[in-house]
């Protein structure tokens, strides 16, 4: 299937919501959407992260791993095209690896470039190697923009696209819920249901107002 | 702690879906049926008693042939060392659903590779297998990997009840009954371990009280 931009960040903000409709992120979503500002920090430095990761996934992706003309080994050392080893088994080992390092190396870079962003961003970083939407959107994007380990037209426009709508569509599910625990405090809530249970119903709620969304036709 | 303890810990007291909330994204993502629940948890089981027998036997191994200057140098880069291990037992787990499940495969999607980034399997191994022998190891996998298991079966025996009035695939429900569709929608999840939740918490409430 082909995707146009507009077409993809509707699918990916609203649609096919990370977290309420693909279930991906939930651990930051129930565990820092207890404020506000530390929310949107989360939120911006997954979208941050998301977006890098996916450039960087998606170049492996292509130039190292698949078996297709694109293949190191056949434009730069000429191996014979059925010859190109097939390292595409190698997918997640390769993401997750890569993933951790890149995010280490965030971390270094704006520490040392921007004090101010790394005050806003720093501590959430290193929560982000084992969040499952980072390796989530890497995957994702190789699921639906290559077919047989060949990248289908557009795919890597796609790929930014998708990853920086979805970081954004977890950035404003996060915010949201953030707004309602912080007047959920002051609630009188049933007792057994204090703390997580009326998290999940609450979420429950907001995944029945984005299920409104899927009738949206995008083509 | 008794060997027994160890292994049912993890089914009730320290469960790693409903007491730790700890692998949230694929408990909700798949528990639309009953097969894909333990399917998922299946393999699940088999990553978590794997990386935690390796692991546990990794440690061992080094405390055996290491220097202390060496093991502190371990130290530092035993998370890697872990995920490196889990990713290799992950993408087994995903060859071999290709090839002999595939509809499984398919209908557990992306979330088979996700397995990686399970907290409760990194959490296993940091928490117990880098610090307990092999055998008390596997037997923490084990306990471990079936709370899980029966977490995600208790969630999708609700959920494709009431969602498409079926239990393992097969018609349960009278022919009157009308599926209620939100059930097996992204919501039905959230509502239903949010009440599993709830009933938990009273329950721990009335035994404190008795």
């Amino acid at each position: 299937m082909e995707y146009g931009v507009f077409q993809l960040i509707i699918l990916s903000i609203f649609i096919n919501n990370f977290v309420l409709s693909r279930f991906l992120g939930l651990c930051p979503y129930m565990g820092v959407s207890k404020q506000m500002d530390s929310a949107l920090g989360m939120g911006m430095a997954v979208t941050f992260v998301m977006t890098i990761a996916s450039l960087v996934t998606w170049l492996l992706y292509t130039f190292f791993l698949a078996p297709t003309y694109q293949n190191v080994f056949y434009f730069i050392f000429d191996t014979p095209i059925q010859n190109v080893p097939d390292l595409t088994f190698l997918r997640t080992i390769v993401f997750i690896l890569v993933i951790a390092a890149l995010v280490q190396f965030i971390e270094m870079y704006i520490q040392k470039v921007s004090p101010t962003l790394y005050k806003a961003l720093g501590i959430y970083l290193p929560l982000i190697t084992t969040n499952c939407a980072i390796l989530g959107v890497a995957v994702l994007n190789i699921d639906m923009f290559f077919k047989d380990g060949l990248p289908l037209p557009n795919s890597f426009i796609n790929t930014l696209v998708q990853a920086f709508a979805s970081g954004i569509g977890f950035t404003l599910v996060l915010v949201l819920m953030a707004g309602i625990r912080e007047k959920l405090e002051l609630a009188n809530v049933p007792k057994p249901f204090r703390g997580l249970p009326i998290a999940f119903i609450v979420a429950g709620l907001m995944s029945i107002a984005f299920l409104g969304f899927a009738g949206f036709s995008v083509e | 702690m008794s060997v027994g303890a160890e292994f049912f810990k993890g089914i009730y007291k320290e469960n790693p879906v409903f007491r730790l909330a700890l692998g949230l994204c694929p408990t909700l993502a798949v528990s639309t049926s009953i097969t894909n629940a333990i399917g998922m948890g299946a393999a699940v089981i088999f990553v978590l008693v794997a990386s935690n027998t390796l692991v546990s036997f990794l440690m061992w191994l080094f405390a055996k042939t290491l220097s202390e200057e060496g093991l502190n140098s371990i130290n530092k880069i035993r998370i890697p060392i872990f995920i490196v291990v889990i990713a290799s037992f992950v993408t087994i787990v995903e060859m071999v659903m290709a090839a002999y499940f595939p509809a499984l495969s398919e209908s557990l999607g992306i979330f088979i590779p996700l397995i990686v980034v399970n907290c409760i399997i990194l959490g296993r191994a940091e928490g117990f297998a880098s610090k307990n022998g092999i055998f008390l190891s596997i037997v923490d996998g084990l306990g471990m990997g079936i709370g899980f298991t029966l977490a995600l079966v208790a969630i999708s025996f609700v959920r494709e009840l009431l969602g498409s009035g079926q239990l393992l695939g097969a018609m349960i429900m009278g022919e009157g009954f009308k599926p209620v569709l939100l059930m097996i929608l992204p919501p039905g999840a959230f509502l239903v371990i949010g009440l599993y939740l709830a009933g938990l918490n009273w329950i721990d409430a009335r035994k404190k009280q008795a």
